[in-house]
């Protein structure tokens, strides 16, 4: 035990005396966190829009108030004749113009339907997609206020037909993303890092050579950055519940439990990566290629799986990252028990155990 | 077992397919001795060391190094020996005293005789100016002469050196044997590998390897009568000709 603590104080020297570590462990989640959740955002705010009002009644006057009122929009013109929206288009300040129809409250009231035509500038398709999905959303408010008070119902019906979802925003999508990416390079590229380091030093021959035993070298690597890649989770959940405001609906404890599930798994990449390579180089090669493209790329954090082809999504099964990911989306967004992931569960306890196994095995040839 | 012989090897063998790495070696060495471990690159001088020092299991043959048997008590072997690698091998970014710290500390060495050791050893190698300083920013002489002491740290039977002495001056070579003769005055025995034939003539006795075999083994002296040349540099040639 006296010798483990040692190791593990000396692993601690390491990490804190390389500046290089220390920005990826600390520096990098910060910064993803901030620019994922800032900078490359789907979110809008004050987006210029016109509005084309046919009716001018009542109804048309309070649902334009209330887009005015979002902080989303800025009505920055009305306009009056059809031909009008081609041109503020054209100058480009405009990115959406709502062209109310004829009669709207009249329509509404007899035939308990009317129509609003959400024309988007489909330049930025993201932008444009997010804007429509905004104003169906107030447009849906209103409705609902609208027959609060009332047996039958009137529907205002927004041309661009897509349901509001409030997982739609973007930063919730990010962080459980961002939150396994930054697990993954901690864990799995920095013990693979640091472990090809004492061998290409020539100290991995006097360690071996030493009464101290194999698996005690290899946990006494693993153990700070399991200590490190807790800490950055914490960090991650924390900016996100308040710089984001982002829910975390379901238990933290089992977030926990789940994430260290996972940060394991990855540690057991990393050794297996290190057993494999030879210099810190091909370490970081190896996990930059072999785990961080297809976190990023196949596990359903950018693109959704399901859309994917179909070769593709069965890669995307092998990767821990996918249900790492299911996982913390459904605590955090969903507020679900272990009753509906034990199933994802499973599958990554399985994949850790099987890493674990190989690495062991791995490690063990290597000796020889 | 004649507990004079510190390292007894019979026909010691490791293949790697078909091919024999090592092929049936056989030598003892005695307490106290400095002892020689020639060859040229590839002539198997590694492997056999590493299989003694415990991390290469043979493939035949029998050894025993300390008392220990090489194929069930490597890790008792490994408690009793110390060893030095070719390649420099403490922690660039540790201190002076860290890495006494740290490796007196993977030995088991209790914390008072580790903090009696480091100030020994701090004090013996002149280093008190610079025993907080990180070991990157010694000169490669000192390093290899911490190096050497670190190795010793926890008293062994038996120090294994794996060409120590590669890419150091002339004059630090020659302090680096001064220390390698202390160690082997105070009993400690020492198996040395090296490329350097001057480094040969100080070894109390040498073995020479050719293609896995130990084609010499006597004193330098011997040696060079036995093949009537004049340094040990000749014994050498003749011998890698064939």
């Amino acid at each position: 035990m006296k010798r483990f603590i040692g190791f593990i104080k000396k692993e601690f020297y390491h990490i804190f005396r390389d500046r290089r570590s220390l920005f990826i462990l600390f520096g990098m989640p910060i910064a993803q966190i901030l620019l994922f959740g800032f900078a490359i955002t789907n979110e809008i705010n004050n987006v210029d829009i016109a509005i084309l009002d046919h009716s001018k009644d009542t109804t048309t006057k309070e649902i334009i108030n209330k887009i005015s009122a979002s902080k989303y929009f800025t009505i920055k013109q009305m306009i009056t004749r059809e031909a009008d929206i081609v041109s503020v288009f054209k100058k480009g300040h405009v990115k959406a113009v709502l062209n109310f129809e004829k009669d709207f409250s009249k329509t509404l009231i007899k035939d308990h339907e009317a129509t609003v035509q959400i024309i988007t500038d489909a330049t930025d398709p993201n932008t444009a997609n997010t804007i429509s999905n905004y104003v169906n959303a107030i447009l849906q408010k209103y409705q609902k206020e609208l027959n609060k008070n009332i047996t039958f119902t009137y529907q205002i019906v927004p041309e661009t037909r897509m349901v509001y979802n409030p997982e739609l925003k973007s930063v919730y999508m990010f962080v459980p993303g961002v939150m396994t990416i930054i697990l993954m390079l901690v864990s799995a590229m920095m013990t693979s890092i640091s472990i090809t380091r004492e061998k290409e030093l020539g100290t991995m021959e006097i360690l071996l050579v030493s009464p101290i035993k194999p698996f005690q070298v290899i946990i006494g690597k693993v153990f700070p950055y399991i200590f490190l890649s807790i800490i950055n989770a914490v960090v991650i959940v924390m900016l996100s519940i308040f710089i984001f405001n982002m829910p975390v609906q379901g238990s933290l404890f089992l977030l926990s439990l789940e994430s260290v599930l996972f940060i394991i798994s990855a540690l057991a990449l990393g050794i297996l990566i290190s057993t494999i390579s030879a210099t810190q180089q091909t370490a970081m090669m190896i996990s930059l290629m072999g785990l961080m493209l297809p976190v990023i790329l196949l596990s359903g954090f950018i693109f959704p799986i399901s859309s994917m082809p179909e070769p593709l999504q069965i890669i995307s099964h092998i990767i821990p990252a996918k249900w790492y990911i299911i996982i913390v989306k459904a605590i955090m967004l969903k507020g679900v028990g272990l009753q509906f992931i034990w199933k994802e569960t499973f599958i990554l306890l399985g994949m850790t155990v099987f890493f674990i196994a190989l690495s062991v095995k791995k490690y063990k040839i290597r000796l020889e | 077992m004649n507990n004079n012989k510190v390292i007894q090897v019979e026909g010691l063998t490791k293949m790697f397919g078909d091919f024999a790495a090592v092929n049936a070696i056989t030598f003892e060495v005695k307490k106290g001795e400095i002892f020689g471990f020639l060859g040229a690159n590839g002539a198997g001088k590694t492997t056999a060391m590493k299989m003694l020092i415990g991390i290469s299991k043979p493939t035949g043959g029998k050894a025993t190094v300390a008392g220990f048997d090489v194929f069930t008590h490597a890790e008792d072997i490994k408690k009793n020996i110390g060893y030095m690698s070719q390649k420099f091998a403490l922690y660039d970014d540790l201190t002076v005293k860290e890495n006494i710290t740290f490796f007196g500390g993977i030995y088991g060495l209790s914390r008072k005789r580790i903090k009696e050791k480091s100030n020994a050893l701090i004090e013996e190698l002149g280093l008190e100016e610079v025993e907080n300083k990180l070991v990157g920013a010694l000169p490669l002489g000192w390093k290899q002469k911490l190096s050497f002491s670190v190795s010793l740290i926890h008293d062994p039977k038996i120090v294994f050196l794996d060409e120590p002495t590669g890419g150091v001056d002339p004059i630090t070579r020659r302090q680096f044997w001064e220390m390698i003769y202390k160690a082997a005055n105070q009993g400690t025995t020492v198996f040395v590998t090296t490329h350097y034939m001057d480094e040969a003539e100080y070894c109390d006795r040498v073995s020479i390897m050719v293609n896995g075999r130990i084609e010499a083994l006597d004193t330098p002296k011997k040696l060079k009568e036995q093949f009537e040349v004049v340094n040990m540099n000749d014994v050498f040639l003749k011998l890698a000709r064939g």
